[in-house]
């Protein structure tokens, strides 16, 4: 079973101006939440490609676009077991994301471009993405401390 | 971001501060490539130790630098990088194909 607690709620615009006052927050959040130093860094890393991948693929480079960011605190299942998790929820209105181009690149493919979904990934322990109401939405959830479920849990 | 620019003797030496993201990659990327194609510079050296933080389009920007280089058969170099620079190069998985070096005086050595 799943808790959750909301933490912080941001609403900004597409402009990526405002990449760098994400990523002070979130570390400084993810810092008070116990993560370690490479795994803010990591945190951080995903959320600012998330943000990149919505204000140029979602927004097409358009910088007065609506995007809402919030982060929770979860405690949820995880590979079997349960544990708490900063989960970080983007949404925005812009156009719907080809899952084809959700498959980033070979990494052996030397070229700029292509990175970034290969650092979510890398940095989280999941990514899920859907589409509803209009809405792009984009869950990503790192674990701080996972252990062994309890019964009735 | 800022880039601020030095010369010795054919090489150019920037030094780089701030977060280079969405945002600031495309000054970087001007920079560089002005110097390899435009200039003609034999080698361009990245001096990274005040950067701050570097996501996947600062990566692209140094790819592209890359690039550049070994189109005019110049010499493309990084130092300074800090813990936080080289674990987005090791997760990018590129960081083998750059020239890397501790400190300034390998980085300018003959």
């Amino acid at each position: 079973m799943s808790r959750s607690s909301l933490l912080l709620k941001i609403e900004l615009r597409s402009n990526p101006e405002m990449l760098c006052i994400v990523r002070n927050a979130l570390g400084q959040l993810a810092a008070m939440l116990g993560f370690a130093e490479t795994d803010c860094n990591a945190v951080v890393l995903a959320v600012d490609e998330a943000l990149t991948n919505i204000i140029r693929h979602a927004y097409l480079g358009d910088a007065e676009q609506p995007i809402e960011a919030s982060f929770h605190r979860i405690h949820a299942p995880h590979e079997g077991e349960s544990g708490d998790a900063l989960e970080i929820v983007l949404e925005d209105r812009g156009v719907t994301v080809n899952p084809e181009k959700m498959c980033g690149r070979a990494l052996e493919d030397v070229r700029p471009g292509g990175l970034g979904l290969h650092f979510i990934r890398e940095s989280m322990d999941t990514v899920e993405f859907s589409r509803g109401n209009g809405r792009n939405r984009l869950t990503l959830r790192k674990f701080l401390h996972v252990h062994k479920s309890e019964k009735g849990s | 971001m800022q880039i601020a620019t030095r010369h010795l003797d054919k090489i150019t030496i920037f030094d780089i501060s701030g977060d280079i993201d969405l945002a600031t990659s495309p000054q970087l990327r001007k920079a560089l490539l002005h110097e390899f194609r435009e200039l003609k510079m034999p080698r361009v050296v990245l001096n990274l130790g005040a950067v701050r933080y570097i996501d996947s389009s600062g990566v692209a920007s140094l790819v592209e630098g890359l690039k550049a280089s070994r189109d005019v058969g110049s010499r493309f170099i990084l130092f300074g990088l800090n813990r936080t620079v080289r674990e987005v190069l090791q997760l990018s998985k590129l960081v083998r194909i750059f020239e890397i070096y501790e400190d300034e005086a390998q980085s300018v050595a003959p």
